[in-house]
């Protein structure tokens, strides 16, 4: 009789209800520790999510959403009428067609530069100075460049002395797209060497030194072994910064958008900002905002689906 | 005696094996003169490209106003150093508020952060618990999609939080990739040492306290060295939650003062009250350097310690997946 009574709450504890009662007993500190997390997350990121909605809508601060009249696709109808947000959307693309040519082709080189380098001292020192920017702000990275390369700044400063005429970079519209990138360069570029570095490591050595047995010079064996090694994290990467393709930093941005003019300085995070919160077009603002975020959502699905038809392991795998 | 004896060749043998791993493979030919040299040229440059702006803001923050007139501006050979500049911004004033307000912000935040997050990362951090499939989702969902500028701020006001230093917190205080870095390193202690913890009858607090806490010291001190460096340089939050800039971290403040270039407040430096200091008055130029220069030192002291972690490779580890 015993067994009988022992198999049926085997059974029923592996049916629902008992089974879960008896884990939740078990598990509940765990749950309690993950639960602040949890209420944050959902209390300033998932329920704002759900207040895109005054896209919809002709949003009043003081109606708020429940009083203010929905107006359904107006806003969009507005956003896609108006030549700055094409012009904001533009300069996005241009921006970040402009850094995957100059921008991401630099660590990589950084980093094969640095992995010939034999002395694991300096190397290591290297790595520490070039890792450093990464971790500086913005403001701070823009005030440096203000300094170095600005109308008031040394660069400027030992022009004139040498009787050269006025000289601004900070505020040219024309080279504006040369200044970012040479800003984002600066700050992370050697913080991008992090992932190619550890890649290198991975790459056998004996496979080099077969290929010299065979008679493959110095260029020959990067070109055979070093970047088929690198491959899959280029890709990958690559992948992803398209997938990233509308965002090109905000911050950066909004800092400098008052010397150069917003011309060639808007960018869509920035027009978000000035339209919706400045100007306090609200709805119209969070019409550009979702259109933002909903794109590249799609891109960032659409680029991960390509990493793994690719072979390569995607941000997130399928399992 | 014998120490020595079996000191010398050991501290013998680790240089020989330090010159070994440094030397070139016997089967990889020497490089060519102009290869050495271009590596060696480029590097040098990636060097001085970081550490000289930071080095002329550094020595124009201490020079008088003799010295900047001379130059004609920044300063890159230093002379007649002075730290008036500094006594000037700490005497009270714009700076020495808003310096008041970024710490307090970056210590109460980082230890904010990091509790949730130590917590988190345990709790989702044990194999087949009730529900951490589902949860982890919902941390890693946040990776996908932010929930925009203007749904956060209406959030943000309908709260009420807008010129509190709440709002520079909680909004932002959860990194999901700190949590999955810190998660990762705890999934790999050992089930054992847990699980026999917890038949000596620990619970589960007592095993994140007393067991998991001290195995993951160095990993809890690069997510809040993260944490803390993110505060500090937190800059988006103060410019759309804050509008009383008395109010203002140390950020907003480099930002109106120097890359706005507005003017400096008449009180902003402050003034030299203490009569035994005896010092001039530091140039307008000093001042704002010195501003930079206070805005970069902490994240300057931080960074050894960051930079310590990464060879063990905690934060590659997490980079890979």
């Amino acid at each position: 009789m015993t067994t009988v009574a022992e198999s049926r709450r085997l059974r029923r504890s592996s049916r629902g209800g008992a089974n879960w009662r008896q884990r939740f007993r078990k598990d509940w500190p765990l749950l309690l520790m993950v639960s602040p997390v949890i209420v944050l997350l959902g209390v300033f990121h998932y329920f704002p999510t759900l207040g895109n909605v005054i896209a919809f809508q002709d949003y009043s601060p003081y109606a708020g959403i429940r009083g203010s009249e929905w107006i359904g696709f107006g806003n969009f109808a507005r956003l896609f009428a108006e030549p700055e947000f094409w012009s904001a959307l533009l300069n996005t693309l241009t921006i970040t067609g402009f850094q995957l040519v100059f921008f991401f082709p630099i660590p990589i080189f950084l980093a094969l530069l640095l992995n010939s380098v034999l002395s694991v001292r300096v190397r290591t020192m290297i790595q520490g100075v070039a890792y450093l920017p990464h971790f500086f702000s913005w403001v701070l990275v823009v005030s440096l460049f203000q300094q170095m390369l600005g109308g008031s700044g040394l660069l400027a400063q030992s022009l004139r002395t040498h009787g050269h005429g006025a000289f601004d970079l900070m505020t040219n519209p024309d080279t504006f797209l040369l200044l970012v990138t040479s800003q984002a360069v600066w700050k992370d570029a050697g913080w991008g060497m992090i992932v190619f570095l550890a890649a290198l490591s991975t790459i056998n050595p004996a496979l080099y030194e077969a290929a010299a047995a065979d008679g493959a010079n110095r260029w020959r064996r990067m070109w055979h072994i070093t970047l088929p090694g690198l491959r899959p994290v280029i890709v990958l990467l690559l992948i992803l910064r398209l997938g990233d393709a509308l965002s090109v930093g905000f911050e950066q941005f909004i800092l400098q958008r008052a010397a150069v003019g917003s011309e060639v300085s808007e960018v869509l995070d920035t027009y978000v900002y000035y339209q919706g919160l400045l100007v306090g077009d609200f709805g119209y603002g969070a019409a550009a905002g979702l259109f933002k975020g909903v794109v590249g959502l799609v891109l960032i699905l659409v680029a991960n689906r390509f990493a793994h038809m690719m072979g390569e392991q995607g941000v997130y795998s399928k399992s | 005696m014998t120490s020595p004896n079996l000191t010398i060749p050991s501290r013998l043998a680790r240089r020989r094996a330090a010159t070994a791993e440094n030397q070139r493979p016997a089967w990889e030919e020497p490089p060519s003169v102009p290869g050495r040299l271009s590596k060696g040229v480029i590097l040098g440059l990636v060097v001085l490209a970081v550490t000289f702006p930071l080095y002329v803001v550094v020595v124009t923050s201490l020079s008088s106003t003799e010295a900047v007139t001379r130059a004609g501006g920044l300063v890159v050979v230093p002379r007649e150093l002075t730290l008036s500049a500094y006594v000037q911004l700490l005497s009270g004033g714009v700076v020495t508020k808003a310096l008041m307000v970024s710490m307090g912000v970056t210590v109460i935040g980082t230890l904010f952060s990091l509790v949730i997050t130590v917590l988190a990362a345990y709790g989702l951090s044990r194999p087949g618990s009730l529900l951490h499939r589902p949860l982890l989702f919902v941390v890693l969902l946040t990776f996908l999609f932010g929930p925009g500028i203007i749904p956060s701020y209406l959030l943000v006001s309908s709260f009420g939080l807008i010129d509190s230093y709440a709002s520079l917190i909680l909004p932002t205080a959860i990194s999901a990739f700190n949590l999955i870095v810190m998660r990762s390193f705890f999934m790999g202690i050992p089930g054992e040492l847990i699980d026999s913890a917890r038949v000596d009858g620990a619970s589960e607090f007592g095993i994140l306290t007393r067991i998991v806490m001290p195995l993951s010291k160095a990993v809890v001190a690069v997510v809040g060295l993260f944490y803390a460096v993110s505060y500090w340089n937190a800059f988006f939050n103060a410019l759309l939650y804050l509008n009383d800039n008395n109010k203002w971290p140390l950020q907003l403040v480099l930002r109106t003062y120097i890359v706005q270039a507005q003017q400096l407040p008449a009180g902003a430096g402050g003034i030299v009250t203490s009569p035994g200091m005896n010092l001039a008055p530091a140039p307008t130029l000093a001042i704002k350097m010195a501003i930079v220069v206070i805005a970069v030192l902490p994240v300057l002291l931080a960074y050894p310690f960051i930079q310590r972690h990464f060879t063990k490779g905690v934060i590659i580890g997490a980079v890979k997946g």
